[in-house]
């Protein structure tokens, strides 16, 4: 057999994924005429936070729309996150504790 | 290597009573003339006398021509195999070679040895050596100079602690420890979702330490703690304690020699130690759910069982029926559970030998999970031989010492408020309803809900002692499945 110092193949235990970077989107300059959603990720007491910005996003005459995770530890449904494309042009995710 | 076209093809070794036995018969054979070729596996001086030996230490040719004994006398027409005998009979030996009167002074039939490419673990090395493995992920060549256990941590690989090299040798062997193809992919793991593979996760438990006969637990518990019900990201990425507990139950526990007995939740069992390691690693290398800067893992404290945390249930031992039975298998399936567990609080009765006693001990304890005021909990609660064996003699089912104590458990509604017992924690909420009977000492809310808190036996045979391991919710951290071959 070959007795040369050999190199020791091991295999990845990795996903092998690539970390890909994305850039942010634009922030708009103003909120005049736009949409801003309102996810509550259902973590207690994150309500209180988000009420109070969509008080202070209406009084400054911003349309507001809210939604809701159906639980903090899970990920966003699928159609939430459509529906949340689909209907608003911001949105604020709170987060809690 | 030559192609052999036409003639005869002899594979021995030095380490054979057989093959010594033929090496007159080899040396007659060169010495007639004949196309003969000899392959020898273990020392190139050998069959002495025979000019020309080919030396197979490297087992390239054995392995091809897939030799399982040796002497393996072949012939060759045209490039192709045409005829092969194994060990040594005269008649045989006669009729492939056409030498009539050969070995004539031989014993009639000696049966041949193992062929050094077939002795066990070398298929693996040997599929590994020659390309064959069937194995698609990356390669990682880690040069000779490297230390690879240097290697693997400085990619990023471990948990901490060493792990043993992932070879595709050993990725082959643990492969086989399941009947599942290596290209099913069992789970989508979080944070980053990515497929896991069974020969992803075969990679895993190799590093972990596993056996391949743990394997199919390893596999169970991955598509377990990655489905639908388990909520692994939220129990990943969370402030509190929480890891992945895996609880065997069924004949594979006794099986594979896991640890449900003296120092169950402890160290040493390789079994439990590498279960639940397995399943840790796969979290951080498939699915990159890591600790530290840029890790999503947000523990605030954790606890050494993110290590690993895995034991069996005491089914011989115990007076109850197992977690697997209570939820419908039969005792003979093999199940994986999977709970969040938040540490272990060891929990000491030395002196209470009632139910109705121990009972009151156990509500006390499981009271101050997470917050004596903190509700809606869940915990495992492990009880050892000492103590349950004073429901055995009383003929308490598991039932019924869950519902006593879960009454127990009914908080006042006045305890659970902020300020009381000079702490601020509490409710953050009440009804008017409730707040107009704070002094009712009806009004209560449960500690756990009865899914919320699971009873099992385990533990060594003395010592009068339970264990309380805290869990994160009831909306995530438990599932169970039944463990494939």
């Amino acid at each position: 057999m070959n007795e040369e110092l050999q190199d020791l193949v091991l295999v990845d235990p990795t996903s092998e994924l690539h970390r890909e970077f994305r850039d942010r989107l634009q922030r708009p300059q103003s909120l005049e005429g736009l949409t801003v959603g309102i996810m509550d990720i259902r973590k207690d007491p994150g309500e209180i936070f988000l009420d109070r910005l969509d008080e202070l996003f209406t009084e400054r005459g911003v349309k507001v729309k809210r939604y809701a995770k159906p639980h903090f530890s899970w990920e966003a449904p699928t159609e939430l996150k459509q529906t949340i494309a689909a209907e608003c042009d911001i949105v604020v995710e709170g987060l809690a504790d | 290597m030559n192609e052999i076209v036409n003639g005869l093809v002899a594979v021995v070794k030095r380490d054979c009573p057989t093959c010594e036995l033929v090496q007159p018969i080899l040396r007659e054979l060169t010495d007639k003339g004949g196309p003969l070729s000899v392959y020898t596996q273990d020392d190139p001086a050998f069959p002495e006398g025979v000019p020309g030996v080919i030396d197979d230490r490297g087992l390239a040719f054995s392995y091809r021509q897939k030799i399982e004994i040796v002497p393996t006398l072949i012939r060759f027409e045209q490039g192709r195999e045409v005829e092969r005998v194994i060990g040594w009979n005269r008649g045989e030996w006669q009729a492939i070679t056409g030498v009539k009167g050969l070995g004539d002074k031989l014993p009639e039939n000696r049966p041949g040895c193992g062929a050094i490419n077939i002795e066990p673990g070398m298929a693996e090395e040997l599929a590994a050596r020659f390309g064959d493995t069937g194995i698609v992920s990356r390669r990682v060549h880690v040069p000779a100079h490297v230390d690879p256990m240097e290697a693997m941590f400085d990619r990023g690989w471990t948990d901490g602690l060493p792990v043993t090299p992932p070879t595709e040798a050993r990725v082959l062997r643990m492969l086989k420890g399941t009947r599942r193809r290596p290209d099913e992919v069992i789970a989508i793991v979080p944070p980053d979702r990515a497929a896991c593979t069974v020969e992803k996760a075969a990679v895993n438990a190799v590093m972990a330490g596993c056996k391949p006969e743990y394997f199919p637990v390893v596999l169970a518990a991955i598509e377990t703690a990655c489905g639908p019900k388990f909520g692994m990201h939220g129990v990943l990425c969370t402030t509190s304690f929480a890891t992945p507990m895996i609880v065997v139950s069924g004949p594979i526990s006794r099986a594979i020699g896991m640890n449900s007995g003296r120092n169950v939740l402890g160290q040493a069992n390789r079994a439990n130690a590498s279960i639940g390691r397995a399943l840790q690693l796969i979290i951080r290398n498939v699915g990159g759910g890591r600790p530290g800067p840029g890790g999503i893992d947000r523990c605030t404290i954790g606890h050494q069982g993110k290590y690993t945390m895995c034991f069996a249930e005491d089914e011989l031992g115990s007076p109850w029926e197992s977690l697997a039975v209570e939820r419908g298998f039969r005792p003979d399936q093999n199940v994986v559970h999977i709970f969040t567990g938040n540490g272990v609080q060891g929990l000491h009765d030395h002196r209470s030998r009632t139910p109705e006693g121990l009972v009151a001990t156990y509500a006390q304890c499981l009271r101050v999970v997470h917050h004596p005021k903190i509700t809606y909990s869940t915990a495992l609660l492990l009880i050892a031989p000492e103590h349950t064996v004073h429901f055995r003699e009383a003929g308490w089912s598991k039932q019924r010492l869950k519902a006593a104590i879960l009454e127990r458990l009914q908080i006042p509604v006045r305890e659970l408020m902020p300020g009381y017992n000079d702490d601020d924690e509490g409710l953050r909420r009440i009804t008017p309803e409730q707040r107009a009977r704070l002094d009712d000492p009806t009004l209560t809310i449960p500690k756990f809900l009865p899914d919320g808190l699971n009873i099992v036996a385990a533990g060594g045979e003395a010592g009068m002692m339970a264990a309380v391991i805290a869990g994160l919710s009831l909306d995530i951290g438990m599932d169970w499945a039944e463990i494939k071959p």
